[in-house]
């Protein structure tokens, strides 16, 4: 309805609360315009935030006529070129010249098909001289050094830099792109095309045999090594090779997680070589190459293997020979060699940019760069710049950055699927015999093929060579790199199997659980990690953003469900993270069918493609992804940053809006009858308030507004101008409008003095009410009406079941049933009201957050509902009172600190994606589901978990390895649209052993919980416990009657999974789940609305406390924190056992910390850490450590708050003393005792047992 | 008489032919993600009671009119629609809820109902339609 304009609504009457002073009634009343109705049409629609099915603009910067180099040679003169491309190094950037200069060739050199059809004039220029051939290896061992630096296994790909060269000399020619450029340039131009031809075929070919030619490829390498220190023209042949080597090295490395093995062993051997290449390689070349090196470096790291095909390199050959008169170019020595590390850079990344260096360095020649070359340059020079600075953004200095991505490109993965059949066939005749000794599991030719090179560089003698590129002196070279490297490779190649047989064992082995007494580990547990190999783990989702329960996924559901246990993942997709890769582009590289992003575990096929890991759709790689903004180096795309991190931002364009990106809207909707003011939480709401404004994430749009409500509901007119607030007040809840539409929700900063004086006003205004009612529902419809237009956040205080208007509620607890062992009603919600209301919230990209301070009840069940399904967060502070309280009320206020300058994001969507043959079916947490696998966020805060189930529909047998996709898209508190993108890849094993080796305990024991709860709503609470309980029954048999053929009498658990059982006792003990103590159905309800929205490592806390000792802190072990010593005991187990009189226990429930004091605890550790000369002194409510300046006292504060700093909620901290009668308290989370109505540990493994013997 | 009847529950069945097919195409959609699931829900939930009224209402006419072996075919489809609108939890927005129907897969439940009761109704309609032709030439 809507109130008639310029007066007030017949129901509203302004009132004007004493604190308020004069603000003219008629005033506050004035401005009644329309009612709710535009507002609502204005709504978005509630499909907007869907992603955009559709990305893919153009990469526009990099679009460059194919032609241009072909008029190379007539037009340009190298000159200009070289003084831009001083300029870029020395003004703007701080980067080396070489890396600068690449953007502006990265767009020359756009057609990436025209480049291949060039390439074979490439290899004059390479074949030239060995004085050159130096140069290039030294430039390359270059790259080599400092890659190899932060990875092992990157190393091990270029391990001697001697490969590299020749291989790149080779390169050259494998790559079109530049060979194009230098035959042009350099050489001859009649050569060119008739070699170009050939290789332009070649270069269509290519694409498959990279694909499929792995082994053969590969094996080239390696001869090149052996034979050419000086690579003459004759030598060039066998360069041609190397290129399918290399591709084929990143094939591999791609596909091969299997292969991976290639890691550390091989190293330190290949960095010698590396250096001695280095060093010598570096004092033959020129100054002019050391520096163009040099600065290469950085840049190089990730080299894409030149595409030549196997045919492209058979006419190379030919060519070369014709080429050999390139040693003519020798004369101009200093230059060619300058032009070599160019060739080699850009075999390695394509980086045109150091090319485009060089050719301006070696003035003589003839280059291909124009004037137009130069405006290009320029354009791109721009789009460097921004991209470069957005990813400082995200990590100031590209070298972290660098250390963050780590991985070189031997990181890039592809599922195995893709890669693992090798096959000869697309090779010309050399290729196929390497291809088979090379298994696809034998990893990398690539690692192995540069090791060889080196030996053979050294010798300089070519005669492995002279037969060209055939078969057999490949298969010499791999022989040789076998007996090399030999041991170390071998290993490391089956590095994937010996892992899991290493891992196997300790995880599969069997533990008898009934005999082992302490099952505890000492430590806390650590999430294990996947079975993958090291350059996969490396790449991986951090468990603590995403996690599995079976980190090996079992290949069929028929396999799966004789594991009997759960699948699913569990996500913390916002979490507060330290460093974060954001990344800004005009194309979000996607899948064309899936719209999976592009991620470290899809494979290159070759530069211009890449498979997707999740459906394995070929896709092209569009030209702006060629470019490295990192480095700014050209052709790498496994080097970009999506593909270095599993975890990125990107910055989304208008594509993935429906409309422009919301502002900060924030609306507090509070409770102010009797109950709430006697509660007192307004005083500490509206200080916590004042404090914090000026931190609410937003920008200078952010809005906020206030809604009070009794019986009645009041508004708070904050417009610009006013003297003072003004409150107007609706009596018609049953048909609620707004007043004032366009000034009640406000601009922070321009009201940002009424909004003072709001809160200074607000605590006092209300102190003399009389009102008991509550008219909650009307006050939401009314924050929804006045939410729609923008959405944004609610957030609701609440302090007793509402009474009055829609959405009322009746008291459904007996308090009688409270502790009852059979039936635990109303356990779900007990109207659709608030669902539906939030639903429509959800729909208008609303959420509510919903704060409960009640002292009795208040039916949190349906309450809860209002946040579960707008994707908000729910607190609850049982028997809350700011003076007889005083520890709810501390926690209050340190929640809501955090709570009101926590990070943000508005209208979120959050899709789920995994590899084919998965399916996901359920959902945890609080969102609305929108589709399959789209859940709906209207906001989303860092502190949000989700799970979900799993089911794998469609056997894997076909692919080793398995993602788990999750793209988070929300607008930034600045008004940003972002995508944050997490990508976890996981092994895929066909037997049970593998299965339950890979199980994580943790995961699984927090999905089982999010399930029990559903079960326990939508079924009954004992069918969830039962449920529990058979969840170890069964999985445990499942293990006993398949795996595990030790034939104890004992409980058999793998070890992976023996605290299993104690985890499921636990939860049967969690408020959620346990009957029998009494728990008030507040209380229940809360903990059931935890377990589904907290993220793991909050939950097991919740779940499973730990206990530390702590009236004994030593230094021993401890670990340095911002300057302070934490010192780290070790956990005991929850069982009274553990305390003894003599000492203290600290007890980390998650949000509570008990601190219990032993009868005889020492007097020194009393007085000490407590402040109190002896037990007896010790006051039964205490909540603080008092800061004591002794030893004992700041280890046990710097111990609690280091636990504290870890979560995001403050705990609150209560001393228990040994008699006090808070101690029932703590004692009913020591899960491993037996209480009246539970079983201990030991009882429970006998029930088990027993249940598993039936 | 017989012929009325019969003539009755075939138009009704026809009605719930519909529905069933309605049904159907509205849970494929949204599997499909054309449209999302609150408004499903909504849509469908409006048609369960007249499909539980309509179904109800031909048993109870078999019953009365004494065609046993109809309405012993009738009935647990009859009672299973019965249950289900009874069993609603009382948070539920209806049979179809949107919170939940992608959950557990109750879609493809959903689904498989619809396609139970499209081929019993199918299956209905040819027995009325012949009982009809019947008993309108008994007649």
């Amino acid at each position: 309805m809507s109130a008639p304009a310029g007066s007030p609504h017949p129901a509203a009457s302004a009132r004007i609360p004493p604190k308020l002073g004069g603000a003219a009634a008629s005033g506050a009343a004035a401005p009644a315009g329309p009612g709710p109705g535009p507002h609502q049409q204005n709504g978005p629609a509630q499909n907007q935030m869907q992603v955009p099915s559709e990305y893919g603009l153009p990469p526009q910067n990099y679009i460059v006529p194919s032609g241009h180099y072909s008029q190379g040679p007539g037009k340009m003169t190298s000159l200009p070129l070289q003084s831009q491309s001083g300029d870029y190094y020395s003004g703007l950037y701080t980067v080396p010249t070489q890396n600068v200069a690449t953007p502006n060739t990265a767009s020359q050199q756009a057609g990436a098909q025209q480049m291949y059809g060039r390439a074979p004039p490439a290899p004059h220029a390479v074949g030239s001289t060995p004085g050159s051939f130096q140069g290039a290896s030294s430039s390359a061992s270059h790259l080599h050094t400092s890659a190899s630096q932060p990875y092992s296994s990157f190393v091990n790909h270029y391990n001697s830099p001697a490969t590299y060269s020749a291989s790149s000399s080779v390169a050259s020619q494998g790559f079109p792109s530049t060979c194009g450029h230098y035959a042009l340039s350099t050489v001859s131009n009649a050569a060119y095309p008739s070699i170009s031809y050939p290789s332009l075929p070649a270069g269509d070919p290519y694409g498959q045999q990279m694909f499929t030619s792995q082994n053969a490829p590969a094996v080239r390498p390696i001869r090149d090594n052996s034979f050419s220190g000086q690579n003459t023209a004759v030598s060039h042949p066998s360069p041609l090779p190397p290129p399918p080597s290399r591709q084929y090295h990143q094939q591999q490395s791609l596909s091969g997680y299997s292969t991976f093995s290639w890691s550390a062993p091989g190293l330190p051997s290949t960095q010698d070589n590396l250096i001695r290449n280095h060093t010598s390689l570096a004092t033959a070349s020129n100054p002019t190459n050391t520096v163009a090196d040099s600065l290469s470096c950085s840049v190089m790291q990730n080299v894409q293997p030149p595409k030549s095909s196997p045919v492209v390199s058979t006419v190379v050959s030919g060519a070369s020979s014709t080429r050999m008169p390139p040693a003519a170019n020798r004369p101009v020595e200093p230059v060619a060699s300058v032009t070599q590390p160019s060739e080699l850079l850009q075999q390695k990344g394509m980086q045109y940019g150091e090319y485009v260096n060089n050719q301006a360095s070696s003035a003589p020649t003839p280059l291909s760069s124009t004037s137009d070359d130069e405006e290009e340059e320029e354009e791109d020079e721009e789009a460097g710049v921004d991209s470069s600075s957005t990813t400082s953004s995200a990590s100031p200095m590209p070298n972290s950055y660098d250390a963050l991505e780590g991985g070189s490109y031997p990181d890039v993965l592809s599922s195995s699927a893709s890669s693992p059949a090798p096959d000869p066939a697309p090779d010309p005749a050399p290729a196929p015999a390497p291809a088979a000794p090379q298994p696809s599991k034998m990893p990398k030719p690539f690692g192995y093929g540069y090791p060889t090179l080196q030996p053979g560089y050294q010798n300089a003698t070519a005669p492995l060579n002279s037969g060209g590129p055939p078969s057999s002196p490949v298969y010499s070279g791999f022989q040789q790199y076998a007996q090399y490297p030999g041991m170390n490779q071998l290993s490391s190649s089956l590095g994937g199997l010996n892992l899991q047989s290493s891992s196997q064992p300790e995880s599969l082995r069997p533990v008898n659980l009934t005999q082992e007494r302490n099952i505890l580990p000492m430590t806390p547990v650590w999430a294990p990690v996947p079975n993958l190999n090291l350059d996969l783990k490396k790449l991986n989702c951090s468990p603590d953003s995403f996690r599995c329960t079976l980190t090996n996924i079992p290949q069929t559901q028929a396999l799966l469900n004789k594991a009997k246990l759960p699948l699913g993942l569990l996500l913390h997709p916002f979490r507060d993270l330290t460093q974060l890769p954001v990344i800004t582009s005009n194309t979000i590289v996607r899948c064309r069918s899936c719209r999976t992003y592009i991620n470290p575990f899809v494979s290159f096929i070759d530069q211009r493609r890449w498979k997707c890991n999740l459906c394995y759709r070929v896709n092209d790689v569009p030209e702006e992804f060629m470019y490295n903004p990192l480095t700014r180096s050209y052709g790498e795309p496994h080097k970009r940053p999506e593909v270095q991190n599993s975890t990125v931002e990107f910055i989304a364009s208008s594509d993935y809006m429906l409309r422009p990106p919301q502002p900060a809207v924030y609306l507090f909707v509070l409770d102010v009858s009797h109950n709430a003011v006697e509660a007192g939480y307004l005083t500490i709401l509206c200080q916590s308030l004042l404090e914090n404004l000026d931190k609410l994430p937003g920008d200078s749009r952010t809005r906020i507004g206030f809604v009070t409500f009794d019986s009645t509901i009041h508004f708070y007119n904050l417009q610009e101008g006013l003297s003072q607030p003004q409150m107007l007040i609706v009596s018609d809840i049953d048909d609620v409008f707004l007043p004032t539409p366009d000034s009640l929700l406000v601009n922070l900063y321009e009201s940002k003095e009424l909004i003072k004086d709001l809160l200074n006003a607000l605590p006092n205004m209300f102190t003399n009410t009389r009102e008991t009612h509550s008219a909650l529902g009307p006050a939401l419809q009314a924050a929804f009406k006045l939410m729609s237009p923008t959405g944004g956040r609610v957030s609701l205080f609440q302090t007793q079941l509402p009474s009055l208007g829609a959405g009322l509620l009746q008291s459904r607890e007996d308090p009688n049933q409270r502790s009852s062992t059979k039936v635990v009603q109303h356990l779900g919600p007990a109207t659709d009201f608030y669902k539906k209301l939030a639903l429509d919230c959800s729909g208008q990209q609303t959420a509510v957050d919903l704060f409960l301070l009640s002292s009795q009840y208040s039916d949190l069940a349906s309450l809860a509902c209002m946040s579960k399904y707008s994707a908000g967060c729910i607190y609850y502070y049982p028997s809350f009172h700011y003076t007889h309280n005083p520890s709810q009320a501390e926690k209050l206020q340190k929640d809501l600190k955090r709570y009101l300058t926590r990070k943000i994001g508005f209208e979120a969507v959050m899709r789920i994606r995994c590899t084919k043959g998965l399916s996901m079916h359920t959902f945890h947490g609080n969102f609305f589901v929108r589709s399959t696998d789209l859940l709906s966020l209207a906001n989303i805060n860092p502190d949000a978990g989700f799970a979900v189930q799993l089911s794998i529909e469609e056997s894997l047998t076909d692919t080793s390895l398995v993602c788990f996709q999750t793209a988070l898209l929300y607008t930034s508190s600045k008004g940003e649209r972002r995508i944050r993108v997490h990508t976890l890849c996981l092994p895929v094993v066909s037997s049970l052993a593998d299965v339950y080796a890979g199980v994580d305990v943790q995961a699984a024991i927090c999905l089982l919980a999010n399930m029990a709860v559903d079960r326990s709503i939508s079924s009954s609470l004992s069918d969830a416990r039962d449920a529990l309980v058979n969840a170890v029954v069964d999985s445990l048999s499942a293990y006993g009657s398949t795996v595990s053929n030790v034939q104890h009498s004992g409980l058999i658990a793998p070890s992976s999974l023996k605290l299993f059982p104690l985890y499921v006792l636990a939860l049967l003990k969690q408020k959620a789940f346990r009957t029998g103590t009494s728990t008030r159905l507040d209380d229940r309800v809360y903990a059931m609305c935890q377990i589904k929205c907290q993220p793991l490592v909050h939950l097991m806390k919740m779940i499973h406390p730990n206990l530390y000792r702590i009236d004994r802190l030593t230094d021993e072990g401890a670990i340095h924190v911002n300057d302070r010593v934490v010192p780290q005991p070790p956990l005991q187990k929850l069982s009274a056992e553990k305390l003894t009189r003599e000492g203290a226990f600290l007890m980390d429930c998650g949000s509570v910390f008990y601190i219990w004091i032993g009868k005889s605890c020492d007097n020194n550790f009393i007085e000490d850490v407590l402040g109190y000369p002896d037990f007896a002194s010790i006051p039964q409510k205490m909540t603080h450590l008092p800061e004591l300046d002794t030893l004992s006292s700041e280890r046990a504060r710097s111990f609690i708050t280091w636990l504290r700093d870890s979560r995001p909620l403050s705990p609150v901290l209560h001393v228990v003393k040994d008699e006090s009668p808070a101690k029932t308290e703590f004692f009913q989370h020591l899960i491993e005792d037996r209480t009246e109505a539970a079983f201990s540990y030991y009882e429970f493994l006998l029930h088990v047992q027993q249940q598993i013997c039936k | 008489m017989e012929a009325v009847v019969f003539v009755f529950s075939l138009l009704d069945c026809c009605a719930l032919i519909f529905l069933s097919v309605y049904f159907i195409i509205t849970l494929s959609d949204l599997e499909c993600d054309y449209i999302n699931a609150r408004s499903c829900c909504s849509k469908l939930n409006k048609w369960v009671i007249p499909e539980l009224v309509g179904h109800t209402l031909v048993t109870v006419l078999m019953l009365i009119s004494l065609h046993w072996f109809i309405f012993l075919l009738n009935l647990p489809v009859a009672a299973w629609n019965i249950y289900r609108y009874i069993m609603v939890p009382s948070g539920n927005m209806g049979v179809f809820d949107p919170t939940e129907i992608h959950n557990r897969g109750q879609l493809k439940s959903h689904m498989k109902e619809a396609m139970i009761k499209l081929g019993f109704h199918l299956l209905c309609f040819f027995m009325y339609l012949y009982s009809m032709i019947l008993a309108l030439i008994n007649d």
